[in-house]
């Protein structure tokens, strides 16, 4: 093995030094100058030019279309369709000015290769063509910015009040979810009192931390809006819902948040993408360390009323650890008091 | 516009006495240099260095993603501890490799190595200066470059492994060495070792703005300098204004680090323990860090946008189109360059106001970016196109910049940016705006002004064949990204086995097929290494002026000296782009012809060029 690689970079290099040699020789048989312009190389270098063009869009196009269903992901959310109108309209607009650009380069550079009997055009400046395409750019900008923004700001906007409000918190290398329970507050927390049961470091002396329940799995409704309050106990994570368009980073230290209006269930999705074991899940997307790649979460979007259900099934936090709630209070409750100061 | 008297008078006479060449010991000729030349070259060749290493780690890593079961114990001679028992590379080096080959790449081989290598090879030649203003100082900015780079080198080896954080080194990442091992020693060695690249890029800029505002030759106005000269000048004062922030945040993330400090931390609990810091911002760091870091792709871009401009001019042997045009927009992105740092923190948490605010000022600078790319285009419209492998490596910058610049108008657009963020989708617009394009002007300078550095001529088959490889394979490696990027593929990510997003099936033939694109690519390198090397030596003597070409480096020996000109220093009559005048009998006058000698071919705008 060693010795056949160490074969064919021998090859290759005794390839690259004959054809150094022989094309210098070449040259000074031919007595050209070191530099003369007219090389038959010119017109095979102008006419690769236009070749490589059209093969890479035929390929391009092909690509685009035929792997279309694999690159472009289902959309779940209520914003989704929006971003992705303005993300393709902005695609036509680049791709246009792409194709335009590349060909007409391409053209030119095959079109005016040197000949010898040719001078060029003295042509330095034209003021009306380049007040032409400053001032074309910036409308069409404008009017991406201006659609762009609208949108952002209704997407990054203040949650409906009627929202379910669920906290995130991610931690080298997962995600760990707690929810409000009946009386929808989430108790506070503090990074203090985490410790390997109590991972988010709920405040059991806040009486509205005693009904929070923390889910193996995220459950959200379909339908109805979905606030994430977004916290991180180490490093920077991000919360990324690729097929709700949605993303925000966790940071340590300062709690984020996003929302979002999911629009398709779970099931549906498996029926759509006819993968049975189709998930949701938030994938980190914030560089985190080692686990980094495998850094997720199952999210579970079921109709409203299997939600209801599936939320009023959930035993609250304490209900689960009892003992730790209880040494809890012993501990804490003057601790904490002064801690809350 | 009239002639500024440049004060080069008396330094033209206190080198006079250098002409007769007192011979030089091999130390101070070709070690401790002060000759701009010289530490051009220096710059080149360990650019050239960098370039082989940050390459080499892309290689490695894109066999971890192309071919995820490969058994690489046979590398282990080189690599051993590196990888896991099974001969795969280990998750965490994975991130230490993109961390170095980031880094590497963005500022020891683009930065240094670009601007390091033309800036101090062309300002002097072509402004017409005897040698930088200063001489000692321009040597500190190689050696301080020289130190950086064996430290950061020496942080490949150390214990726990390199800075793996990403070449952006966010805290808390990059503050704990409890969260990655990375970051322990080989966080403190990247911190150092860019301490001392910022101050050799500091000490460059200073000078090269120095040398552009003073040393001009009687008759540069700075409306004659070639756009070589103004694109090194605007990335000159970029570094000036930007380095400096990084140097805070650096600092400030060492004193987190080292001194029990909180400027960056807050509330973490990290390794079963809660740790004290309190009140501190993991966004400021991000803040400080892009304040820098988005003047700095303009720093690695302008350059190369400088060399070719020049080099399409000449071999399209026609005047660049609207020069003053490409002057103000090399101005204007270098002003907004400033304003827009926070298009890279659109989902940090950041106020949503804010990045609306951005948003306007991102797509703004399309707008003089757009102008540069429609003005390359005319310059060929109705040229003469002469295409040497420099001219053949600047259409392919043009080609990539406009690629890659439109790529941005989806990732400025804050509400776009949402599902873009952090995937391959920026991968791909990066790597082709920023890492192909610049990468392209460098080549295209090193193959135009070979003959100016060495005396020889490059061969020009050697770098036809370069071209279309690199060309070719840069767009089939980067290409494809975009797709992986919007089907919301992660970057950072060691593997993609277990990621259940989208139809990761349908895309392993495709990451497979970019890898050993990028191996090819890679090792097509190795040609042009050879053609340059070899070239040194057994290349045929070059011409005084191989290109034809206006400038004034041109009109210097074949060789140039210490002092560049044996001679006075030409005085320069006209702008650099008297290309195909009308009436002229050839196609190129040279900077230096009076215009009283061309009468055929004066008109009346010369006046004011
Ligand atoms: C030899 C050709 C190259 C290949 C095959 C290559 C490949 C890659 C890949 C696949 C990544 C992403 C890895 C990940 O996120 O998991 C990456 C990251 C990066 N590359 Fe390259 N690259 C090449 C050349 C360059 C050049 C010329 C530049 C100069 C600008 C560059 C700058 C970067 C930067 C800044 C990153 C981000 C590192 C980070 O995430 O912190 N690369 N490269
Ligand atoms: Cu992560
Ligand atoms: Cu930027």
């Amino acid at each position: 093995m060693n010795l056949i690689i160490g074969i064919i970079l021998f090859l290759s290099l005794a390839v690259v030094f004959l054809l150094f040699r022989s094309t210098e020789i070449l040259s000074v048989a031919k007595k050209k100058m070191a530099t003369s312009f007219e090389d038959s190389n010119n017109s095979f270098n102008a006419i690769s030019g236009v070749v490589f063009m059209f093969l890479s869009f035929a390929v391009i196009f092909w690509y685009s279309y035929d792997q279309f269903e694999n690159y472009f992901l289902p959309m779940a959310s209520k914003h989704a369709p929006e971003v992705e109108l303005l993300f393709w309209v902005t695609m036509a607009v680049t791709f246009t000015v792409f194709i335009i650009t590349q060909v007409v380069m391409f053209y030119f550079g095959y079109r005016y290769r040197y000949k010898k009997e040719r001078k060029a055009y003295f042509y330095p400046e034209n003021h009306k063509l380049e007040i032409v395409w400053t001032v074309i750019p910036a409308i069409v900008l404008v009017g991406l910015i201006g659609w762009g923004l609208v949108k952002w700001n209704n997407i990054m906007g203040p949650p409906p009040k009627d929202a379910e409000v669920i906290e995130i918190m991610g931690y080298q290398f997962a995600w760990a979810s707690r929810y409000p329970g009946p009386d929808n507050e989430l108790g506070d927390a503090n990074y203090k009192l985490i410790d390997v049961d109590n991972i988010v470091g709920i405040d059991f002396t806040d009486s509205s931390s005693l009904d929070d329940f923390m889910p193996r799995e995220i459950h959200i409704p379909k339908g109805k809006p979905v606030l994430f309050k977004i916290k991180a106990r180490d490093v920077i994570h991000s919360v990324y819902l690729p097929y709700m368009r949605s993303q925000m980073n966790a940071v340590p230290g300062m709690p984020t948040q996003m929302w979002f209006i999911p629009t398709k269930t779970t099931a549906e999705m498996r029926e759509e993408t006819g993968n049975e074991n189709f998930n949701f899940e938030i994938v980190c997307n914030k560089i985190c360390g080692r686990a980094h790649f495998s850094m997720k979460h199952t999210v579970i979007v079921e109709e409203e009323w299997e939600y209801i259900k599936w939320k009023n099934e959930q035993k609250s936090w304490i209900e689960k650890n009892p003992d730790y709630y209880a040494n809890f209070i012993k501990n804490n409750s003057i601790d904490v008091a002064v801690l809350n100061d | 516009m009239e002639i500024t008297k440049t004060s080069t008078k008396p330094i033209v006479q206190e080198h006079d006495h250098h002409d007769d060449h007192h011979e030089q010991s091999f130390i101070t000729k070709y070690i401790f240099s002060e000759d701009h030349k010289m530490i051009a070259k220096q710059f080149l060749i360990t650019g050239i260095f960098w370039a082989i290493v940050g390459g080499a780690m892309s290689s490695l890593f894109r066999i971890q993603l192309g071919f995820p079961d490969m058994d690489l114990t046979a590398l282990s001679p080189i690599i051993g501890n590196w990888l896991t028992p099974q001969g795969k590379i280990d998750p965490e080096v994975y991130l230490a490799l993109i961390t170095m080959h980031g880094t590497i790449m963005v500022f020891f081989v683009l930065t240094a190595g670009l601007s390091g290598t033309f800036s101090n090879f062309l300002i002097p030649l072509q402004i017409g200066a005897r040698d930088m203003a200063s001489g000692f100082m321009n040597m500190l900015s190689y050696w301080f470059f020289f130190l950086s780079s064996i430290v950061m080198f020496v942080s490949i080896f150390v214990e726990g492994g390199p800075a793996s954080g990403g070449w952006t080194i966010y805290p808390p990442l990059s503050a704990l060495p409890q969260a990655v091992s990375g970051s322990g020693m080989g966080m403190t060695l990247w911190l150092v070792s860019m301490a001392l690249f910022i101050v050799s890029a500091l000490l460059g800029s200073l000078n090269y703005i120095t040398t552009v505002i003073n040393l001009r030759t009687e008759g540069m106005t700075f409306f004659r300098m070639p756009l070589t000269i103004w694109a090194f000048l605007v990335t000159a004062i970029l570094g000036v204004l930007s380095f400096p922030v990084l140097l805070s945040a650096a600092l400030l993330l060492i004193m987190d680090r080292s001194f029990g400090t909180s400027f960056y931390l807050s509330d973490i609990y990290i390794a079963g323990e809660a740790l004290s810091n309190q009140g501190g911002s993991a966004i400021l760091f991000q803040h400080l860090f892009w304040f820098l870091g988005h003047p700095e792709v303009y720093i690695v871009i302008l350059p190369s946008l400088g060399i070719t401009s020049e080099i399409i001019a000449t071999c399209s042997r026609k005047p660049i189109f609207g020069y003053r045009a490409m002057v103000y927009s090399i101005f204007g992105i270098g002003v907004l360059s400033f304003v827009v740092w926070a298009h890279h923190m659109f989902i940090s948490g950041m106020n949503p106001f804010l990045g609306s605010v951005f948003t306007i000022l991102t797509l703004i600078i399309a707008v003089p970016s757009a102008v540069k790319a429609f003005n390359y285009i005319a310059t060929l419209w109705r040229g003469n196109i002469v295409f040497t492998p420099a001219m053949l490596f600047s259409i392919g910058l043009v080609s990539f910049f406009i690629s890659g610049g439109l790529t941005g108008l989806f990732l400025g657009n804050s509400v776009v940016d949402i599902n873009l963020h952090d995937t391959y989708f920026v991968v791909a617009h990066f790597h082709i705006v920023m890492g192909s394009a610049s990468f392209f002007g460098l080549f295209a300078g090193v193959y135009h002004w070979f003959p100016k550095m060495f005396g020889r001529m490059m061969n020009r088959t050697l770098g036809y064949f370069h071209f279309w490889v690199t060309f070719i394979g840069a767009y089939l490696v980067f290409f494809p990204l975009h797709y992986i990027g919007i089907a919301g593929f992660p970057r950072r990510y060691y593997s993609f086995t277990n990621f259940e997003t989208g139809r990761i099936e349908s895309f392993i033939d495709l990451n497979t097929f970019v890898s050993f694109a990028a191996i090819i690519t890679f090792v097509a390198q190795f040609v042009f290494l050879f053609n340059f090397f070899y070239s040194m030596y057994r290349g045929r003597k070059a011409p005084k002026n191989p290109w034809n070409s206006n400038t004034i480096e041109w009109t210097t020996p074949r060789e140039p000296g210490h002092g560049n000109w044996p001679g006075a220093i030409p005085k320069v009559e006209r702008w650099p782009y008297d290309y195909s005048k009308p009436g002229s009998d050839k196609d190129y006058i040279p900077q230096h012809i009076p215009l009283s000698k061309t009468p055929e071919s004066n008109m009346p705008e010369d006046s004011s060029r």
